[in-house]
């Protein structure tokens, strides 16, 4: 049961990361992101304490509500991304690729790290579409979605291999800095013109 | 009382207080105070041993437990202390004589109070996250109200936040090397991710895309103090990795590792700064090229090679100090940093045009200032084990001489008419002419500040071995 709960979870992610790359709407970009830290939830829960996990939602639920309140906040014609590429099909298509490669990767790294495979998957593929992400945009709310999206993909990884209380709440206090970062940064153009 | 409450959460309170003042010569003062104690009490304070004062009995312990680890600064830790809160005083007292006080000081001060606290914590993997936090403070100091972010500052952002992880997870593979030295596979797998960590944290060949271009968008002296601050304190959580690690520290192909990345930076750094039209890139690819000595040292022998690091660090101090104060004057008054931009400024603002000059020649490792003992030390040990070493080296130095000549042209061409004025105000004069007399005596008298670096590479247990 448990297994199957963890590759639905590993599904959910897969999902809206796809989604994260494909939108360019950010009340979707945030809802995905949003539901993807439950998924992440689901598979840190397994080596982790629940209370430890929820602690980790609960974060990335405050880094969604702050860039939630910072998109508000900024100017939509800031908003442009002319670096990104315009071809949904290409985004799926990369988007093919990392899934492909993560998941043999998974295959040997879970073993290598006595994880199950669809935790090892999980977190590499968060970890390669966040990278992607990445490199296909420079628009600042797209990069942190990006960095927090690959700094969820590390943390599934390093929950299975670190169960401190403090690297939990230093890696929970990075999550909410790289939200609060973005807010600053989506919001500084503005000051100008008010 | 502890030593991590003294030197970490104090000046983080301190920060966060500094915010609330808006005067800049207040804040600047109350910095200035604040981090002299920090440093006087870091020079004079033992830890762990008990003082008498009086009827009053009091010691500064070691050792602050938060959430079932701990934040260590030692006795020997002290003279590290002294340095980088005594270095950070040069920068907090030049801040308000260009405005920019009020952000530099209070998200500087928290900054240096993170990246000690990266260097107590234990254990000191975890340093990689606090180095983090540091990152994400440095956003509202290099982006001002009412830009927006350019290319550099995103890539700074981008390349730091993915240095963690590998930092983190090799961390782990280090423990598993601990248990079974034996097997080669987790070392080379370790290897390879403390090196891809350290590449990006350091802005390592070909990851240092973001310096130039951080130095031409964003204010030079916020930049300056970032570019001084996280390769000093990056190295030495590298030096701390070779201080833990036996296998690491011990490895035969460690010393070619450091000459190769070192070349490569010197070289690229200097190459480049020789064509660069702009002169916050021109600071940016020194800071590379200094980095690059930094790592290149470590190739000389361990001993050897800390004492070169520790050399090194107050001409850079000074000279970035000095360099970026002359850019945000040239900046503020100038349209651009473009060389056809700064022709013929030598003649309207003296101090700040000689100040860029002086410091790059100081950095290119000029005789007779503060650059030269340590860069001539360099020289020599290289000199000893590898003359092909020597002349790429060369090379490095030769771009970043070009580089000064060719700006010290462009400032000097002036057209005719041009009357001799200096435009600089009176502190802004006072502290450029202490620049300059500390640039030349530091070059002259390098022995003077002997006793700053001397006692510094007790920090580590096994490494001056």
């Amino acid at each position: 049961m448990n297994t199957i709960l963890n590759w639905l979870a590993c599904i959910f992610a897969l999902m809206t990361s796809i989604g994260l790359l494909v939108h360019r709407d950010w009340h979707w970009g945030i809802g995905l992101l949003a539901v993807q830290y439950l998924s992440i939830f689901w598979l840190v829960q397994t080596p982790w304490t629940v209370s430890m996990a929820a602690a980790k939602l609960i974060t990335g639920w405050m880094a969604c509500a702050v860039l939630v309140i910072a998109q508000h906040n900024s100017d939509p014609s800031e908003e442009s991304d002319a670096s990104r590429p315009q071809g949904r099909l290409f985004c799926l298509f990369s988007a093919g690729i990392i899934m492909a490669s993560t998941f043999v990767l998974s295959l040997r790294g879970s073993s290598w790290l006595g994880l199950s495979l669809p935790f090892a998957w999980g977190s590499l593929l968060l970890v390669g579409m966040g990278l992607l992400q990445l490199g296909i945009s420079d628009q600042p709310f797209r990069v942190i979605i990006a960095l927090l999206t690959v700094l969820a993909g590390f943390e599934i990884l390093y929950a299975a291999v670190e169960s401190s209380i403090l690297v939990a709440a230093l890696l929970s206090t990075v999550n909410l800095g790289l939200a609060l970062t973005g807010a600053y940064i989506l919001n500084i153009p503005k000051q100008e013109k008010t | 009382m502890s030593a991590p409450l003294l030197w970490i959460f104090l000046p983080l309170t301190m920060a966060g207080l500094l915010m609330l003042i808006r005067n800049q010569k207040v804040i600047a003062l109350i910095a200035c105070i604040f981090t002299l104690v920090l440093t006087l009490a870091a020079w004079l304070l033992p830890i762990d041993v008990a003082l008498k004062i009086g009827n009053l009995s009091f010691k500064l312990s070691s050792s602050f437990e938060i959430l079932g680890r701990h934040l260590i600064l030692s006795s020997s830790d002290r003279s590290f202390l002294a340095l980088i809160y005594g270095s950070a005083i040069a920068w907090f007292a030049v801040a308000p004589i260009i405005k920019k006080a009020r952000r530099l000081t209070s998200l500087g001060l928290a900054i240096t109070a993170l990246f000690v606290a990266a260097l107590a914590v234990e254990p000191f993997l975890y340093a990689a996250l606090l180095i983090e936090m540091a990152v994400l403070l440095t956003v509202p100091l290099l982006l001002a109200p009412g830009k927006r972010p350019g290319k550099g500052l995103i890539r700074f952002l981008i390349f730091q936040t993915l240095a963690m992880p590998f930092i983190l997870f090799s961390g782990w593979l280090l423990a598993g090397i601990d248990s079974n030295p034996s097997d080669l596979v987790i070392v080379e797998q370790a290897a390879i991710l403390i090196g891809l960590g350290f590449s990006l944290l350091l802005a390592v060949f070909p990851f240092y895309s973001w310096i130039p271009l951080l130095t031409e968008e964003s204010s030079p002296f916020s930049v300056g103090f970032i570019l001084w601050m996280f390769p000093t304190v990056t190295i030495f959580f590298g030096l701390g990795f070779l201080d833990h690690y036996a296998w690491l520290r011990d490895a035969s192909t460690l010393g070619s590792v450091f000459t190769t990345v070192g070349i490569l930076m010197i070289v690229s750094g200097g190459l480049l700064a020789a064509f660069q039209k702009h002169l916050g890139r021109i600071m940016g690819y020194a800071v590379i090229i200094e980095t690059g000595f930094s790592i290149l040292t470590f190739s000389l022998g361990r001993n050897l090679g800390l004492n070169l690091f520790f050399m090194l660090f107050v001409p850079r101090t000074l000279s970035l100090v000095v360099w970026a104060l002359s850019l945000t004057i040239l900046k503020e008054h100038s349209p651009t940093l473009i060389l056809k931009d700064i022709k013929g400024l030598l003649r309207v603002w003296p101090f700040a045009t000689s100040g860029l000059v002086l410091a790059n020649l100081a950095m290119a490792g000029m005789p007779l200032l503060a650059g030269f003992p340590p860069h001539q030390a360099i020289w020599e040990g290289l000199a000893s084990t590898s003359l092909p070493v020597v002349l790429w080296v060369s090379l490095g130095y030769v771009g970043l001489f070009f580089s000064a000549v060719h700006v010290m042209l462009a400032f000097a061409s002036a057209s005719e008419g041009v009357r001799w004025e200096s435009r600089e105000t009176g502190p802004q004069r006072i502290i450029f002419a202490i620049g300059f007399l500390a640039l030349f005596l530091l070059g002259l008298f390098p022995q003077w500040v002997l006793p700053l670096w001397t006692k510094l590479p007790s920090i580590f247990t096994h490494l001056p071995q």
